[in-house]
């Protein structure tokens, strides 16, 4: 018995040495690290390959058209024979008439929908209206475009008779139902985060749930729901189909929400479905409409960090 | 010294109580306006398009006479590209968030590759359509194939799948990691061999949900210039395709009203392949997600 407990033991020791002294396994040790962080590296290439696209064919663009009038031009009129002109901020007043509609929907409807959320709901009412929030948000954006067109836009006809077949309201409302759940979901979570004892602590000085939701977990919570509107009109200006689909192609510099309108994201929609050759100035132009489009939600995103990360409270 | 006046709070609690049920009532009507929403959208969307769906909506392709014209090469298409998104988007995915949990010490490069993918998810889905033009389309001359549009996609849900997988990694609880260091694993052991497997159903669990937002992605495909009137389905990765939201976007825009009708049953299509990835997600988070 002694022997073959002594071969037992000594069989491990050589286990060890051997798998100690064999070289495959140390290589893979070390080198699974390197591809791993060659994989990782792909997303830091995917932000220059956007980030020097954008830069390099914007770049051609403005060997054809001065950066001045891009800049500062009233009219976007890329297709004119005559005299393309492509100043960018039509585009950017039509994307923004559409985010300023999305906003005021979706921000008193969010907020409502957070302050019942966390305040408010029983477990069984949340199980049945997050599940729903859920769904909302995974609606994809063609299916909201063609809700525009087809169901916001006629209903609206019947209550303002001169509004457009393609106009910034209908897109406008879409977009703000596509960005509610966001603005709901962030901003529960933000309230949710507020501690219970506060609550409690103003609800024990005779706070009615209205004042505690108001006056106690609202002001808490501020830095998060501001936050999640943020990063709502992010999303609301980098939306493509809902605009492209109901907003129409007519890039105006004006205020009027009824009639046809273009954003910026539509423009690249538009010329992506058309004939515009590569190497045309159309074709680049649709780089420094994109390019444009990316500063303008790479600024929001970076005030929704610095609000979230300066303004927190922590408890 | 002031005292409080019994009566004035006595009076004024009323009106407060008041409004308290009130704005109670207001944030249940706000809160139902979305589940109205939905309702109104599928409602409408059922209605038009249930009386086009059959077995030819399938077998046909597109078609300018709305009676003749089908889902089907997009529905093959959206399948290939899936194809092609479902491998690397999760290889690249996992691989990254493996990286960042478990060998990623805290440095300045590390902190960077974090912070770039939290500004990955905010790009719009359109300039990801750009990057894949550029750089997919025409720099490696893949043409508007199956391929091009794949790796566009794959890109961008890149960081969802990222952020899901380190959540998944993240649950998994340390003592696990050290019990199998203790027994003699080495790193790369421990991570095949324990924590993958009790992140796994998190990392597919949010895996399919981004699969599913790829799915219903249509501004990178319009970008990338993927036609929509296909006559065939696709015999291999660099075949021209079309996709079911292209082909939903082509029919909403027509101007007869009968396409309406073709476009919401192309809807419906779309809808429900959504809908059976996202059950499949949550039962596998419901079914296999360990609590520890």
């Amino acid at each position: 018995m002694a022997s073959t407990e002594q071969t037992a033991k000594m069989s491990v020791q050589e286990m060890i040495a051997k798998q100690k002294g064999r070289k495959g396994k140390k290589r893979i040790e070390k080198s699974i690290p390197i591809i791993l962080f060659v994989i990782a590296s792909i997303s830091v290439l995917t932000t220059f390959g956007i980030v020097f696209t954008l830069i390099f064919e914007t770049f051609e663009f403005f060997k054809r058209v001065s950066f001045l009038d891009f800049l500062f031009g009233t009219e976007w009129l890329p297709f004119s024979n005559k005299e393309p002109l492509f100043g960018i901020l039509p585009l950017i007043v039509g994307t923004l008439k559409v985010t300023l509609i999305a906003i005021v929907v979706a921000v008193p409807f969010g907020l409502a929908s957070a302050v019942y959320l966390s305040e408010y709901a029983s477990d069984r009412m949340r199980r049945v209206i997050k599940p729903v929030l859920e769904v909302l948000a995974g609606v994809p954006t063609i299916v909201y475009g063609f809700f525009a067109l087809t169901f916001v836009t006629p209903l609206l006809q019947q209550i303002i008779p001169d509004l457009k077949i393609f106009n910034a309201l209908s897109p406008g409302i879409v977009v703000g139902i596509m960005i509610l759940p966001m603005i709901a979901s962030l901003s529960e979570d933000a309230m949710t985060s507020v501690p219970n004892s506060i609550r409690e602590g103003a609800l024990a000085l005779g706070a009615t749930k209205l004042e505690v939701a108001i006056k106690v977990v609202l002001p808490a919570a501020l830095s998060g729901i501001m936050a999640s509107v943020v990063l709502a009109i992010s999303r609301a200006i980098g939306e493509t189909m809902i605009v492209s689909l109901a907003g129409g192609s007519t890039p105006r510099f004006d205020s009027d929400m009824t009639g046809s309108i273009q954003t910026m994201t539509a423009y690249i929609v538009q010329v992506s479905t058309g004939d515009a050759g590569y190497g045309t100035t159309i074709y680049y132009s649709i780089y420094s409409v994109g390019f444009t489009l990316f500063l303008f939600t790479l600024l929001m995103n970076w005030i929704a960090h610095v609000i979230s990360k300066r303004f927190r409270e922590e408890y | 010294m002031r005292y409080i006046d019994h009566n004035t709070v006595i009076k004024k609690m009323s009106s407060r109580m008041i409004i308290n049920k009130l704005f109670k009532v207001i944030f249940l009507a706000a809160t139902l306006f979305a589940l109205l929403a939905l309702g109104i959208l599928f409602y409408r969307i059922i209605t038009q398009g249930i009386g086009y769906l059959s077995l030819d909506f399938f077998m046909n392709f597109g078609s300018r006479f709305p009676e003749k014209a089908g889902i089907h090469a997009a529905l093959i298409g959206s399948l290939w590209m899936m194809a092609v998104v479902a491998p690397v988007s999760l290889i690249l995915g996992v691989g990254t968030a493996i990286y960042l949990e478990e060998y990623a010490k805290k440095s300045k490069l590390n902190d960077f590759i974090r912070m770039n993918i939290a500004n990955l998810a905010g790009v719009p889905s359109v300039v990801f359509g750009l990057l894949g033009l550029t750089i997919f389309v025409r720099a490696l001359a893949m043409g508007n194939s199956i391929l091009a549009a794949g790796f566009t996609m794959s890109l961008l849900i890149l960081p969802v799948i990222i952020v899901a997988s380190q959540e998944a990694i993240r649950s998994v609880p340390n003592n696990l990691r050290e019990a199998s260091y203790g027994m003699g694993a080495t790193k790369w052991q421990t991570i095949l061999k324990v924590v993958l497997p009790s992140a796994i159903p998190g990392i597919i669990t949010g895996g399919i949900l981004a699969l599913s937002r790829a799915i219903g992605e249509t501004a990178p495909l319009v970008v990338i210039g993927i036609p929509v009137i296909i006559q065939f389905v696709p015999e291999n990765f660099l075949s021209q395709f079309t996709a079911m939201p292209m082909q939903i976007f082509d029919w909403a825009k027509r101007p007869q009203e009968e396409f309406q009708y073709v476009a919401s049953a192309g809807i419906i299509v779309l809808m429900i392949f959504l809908l059976l990835m996202n059950s499949i997600a949550v039962f596998i988070r419901n079914k296999f997600q360990k609590r520890f």
